[in-house]
């Protein structure tokens, strides 16, 4: 069952397979975000509460859905790193990473921005934009643990442990603080659940989900690509590589 | 076997007790960080008597995290922690071991403070108890969950503020729990469920924490 997926654990079939890949991600993000985000801004009907403020949405909601997302996409990477040693998992975790805490913060900008005109307030200590933060937190600690490490399979190992016992905490998290927060205040004013959304305003939303989900794997290849090149510097098919594309007088480096 | 495992424990327990001033730091961090918070925010009865078990809740969890890179710190370094992992002693077991020496030498003596600083801070005596009962149970998950992180970092010359930033988020439902059923107890409301809350996650890191223990300290020992 397995058997087809074991070569992507050489560092050389990972590196190919990010190329075929690349350009799909690349061109498919284009599309659909841009086909999504000028549909979502200027076309689709303005809410008839918020008025063209809600348009916030097609940026906030897929980062924050897409930055779950990456961590769950770096949490399954982890996995697979350690039951099966993987170095290519690893590297493929530590190359969402960032990508997830931008996500995740982009999440909470424009959820803070949304939250000026429409709460009358940056931030409010609701269980939704807690546990988002506490997520930014735990992406920042995967990273902080990756990068104190010299020996980058050590790192990747120590690193992945944070993550699988941070997915672990996740849902605890998640929940702790929505029964937190309802203990204490009893009604919100954030509620977040709306009235079923209006299908001209839905679709490029789900459009610029997918785009955001395709933008993450753009980024994670070329990042994933870029960490396999400076892991693998010594091989003999990376110097290679890097001598025929010099040679093409080629100046895009990836190195 | 089980020879082993309590020797490992007797002599555990005696080397922390030989590093008295080690023993002693947390302590006085403890009860200087809960000295500063009326100093902070005014001596109210009333304000200090609502932020109250949350101070004493915040300021456990940064004393603990300062005792906590000795959990394994000192075996690292002078290789006794190799020769653990080497024996035929189960690596978990040791951990859980090494976890409730922690437990008892770094953080019950923060739990015998608490009358005093129950008094510090105005607490009624139904919040003191229920504060009790959730240091009591919640505290052996601080030790269980940071000792994974200790395992992690413990190769690393530059552990502490690492170590603050991994265990923090970590920590936090624990904190959310405790804190809403002292709030539950001042209230004069039963908070059974909260304790029954954190008294589920401390069995199911009980459970799991040795094993993740286990593997961290294997690959800090490469």
């Amino acid at each position: 069952m397995w058997s087809w997926l074991h070569p992507y654990a050489k560092t050389e079939r990972a590196y190919a397979l990010c190329n075929t890949l690349l350009p799909w991600f690349v061109w498919g993000a284009l599309l659909t975000l841009i086909v999504g985000t000028v549909w979502g801004l200027m076309f689709a009907p303005s809410d008839y509460q918020q008025g063209d403020s809600f348009r916030i949405i097609y940026i906030h909601v897929p980062s924050a859905l897409m930055s779950m997302g990456a961590y769950l996409a770096m949490a399954i990477a982890a996995f697979v790193g350690l039951v099966w040693q993987w170095r290519t998992a690893f590297m493929t975790m530590i190359a969402i990473a960032p990508v997830g805490a931008v996500m995740t913060f982009i999440s909470l900008f424009t959820g803070a921005a949304w939250g000026k005109p429409m709460w009358g307030t940056w931030w409010v200590w609701d269980a939704r934009l807690t546990s988002q933060l506490i997520l930014l937190f735990l992406y920042l600690g995967v990273i902080a643990l990756y990068k104190s490490f010299d020996d980058k399979q050590q790192a990747g190992k120590a690193s992945g442990v944070m993550a699988l016992v941070g997915v672990i905490n996740l849902p605890i998290i998640h929940y702790s603080v929505e029964w937190w927060n309802t203990l204490h205040q009893g009604a919100t004013i954030t509620k977040f659940a709306k009235p079923s959304i209006a299908p001209e305003m839905l679709w490029p939303l789900l459009i610029n989900l997918v785009g955001f989900a395709l933008f993450i794997a753009a980024v994670s290849a070329v990042r994933l690509k870029n960490e396999i090149l400076r892991r693998e510097l010594h091989r003999p098919w990376v110097i290679k590589l890097l001598s025929e594309s010099q040679q093409q007088g080629d100046n895009h480096r990836a190195v | 076997m089980s020879l082993a495992i309590v020797s490992m424990f007797r002599r555990d327990l005696a080397l922390a007790f030989r590093q008295r001033a080690e023993l002693m730091q947390p302590l006085m961090f403890f009860v200087l960080v809960i000295t500063l918070f009326p100093l902070g925010i005014g001596p109210g009865p009333e304000t200090l008597q609502k932020v109250g078990p949350g101070v004493i809740w915040v300021a456990a969890i940064l004393s603990s995290l300062l005792g906590m890179d000795r959990l394994f710190r000192d075996d690292f370094h002078d290789g006794s922690l190799e020769q653990l992992i080497l024996s035929d002693i189960p690596l978990p077991l040791v951990a859980l071991v090494k976890v409730a020496v922690h437990w008892l030498t770094a953080i019950l003596p923060l739990l015998l403070m608490l009358p005093l600083l129950a008094l510090f801070l105005n607490l009624t005596v139904p919040m003191f108890w229920a504060l009790l009962a959730t240091l009591i149970l919640g505290t052996p998950l601080l030790s269980l969950v940071g000792a994974i992180a200790v395992g992690l970092t413990v190769g690393l010359n530059r552990g502490g503020v690492l170590l603050a930033l991994l265990l923090l988020p970590m920590f936090i439902p624990l904190l959310i729990f405790a804190t809403s059923a002292v709030d539950s107890a001042a209230m004069q409301l039963p908070y059974t469920a909260q304790l029954a809350i954190i008294g589920a996650m401390l069995l199911f890191a009980l459970g799991l924490a040795p094993f993740a223990i286990a593997y961290a300290l294997r690959v800090s020992q490469n």
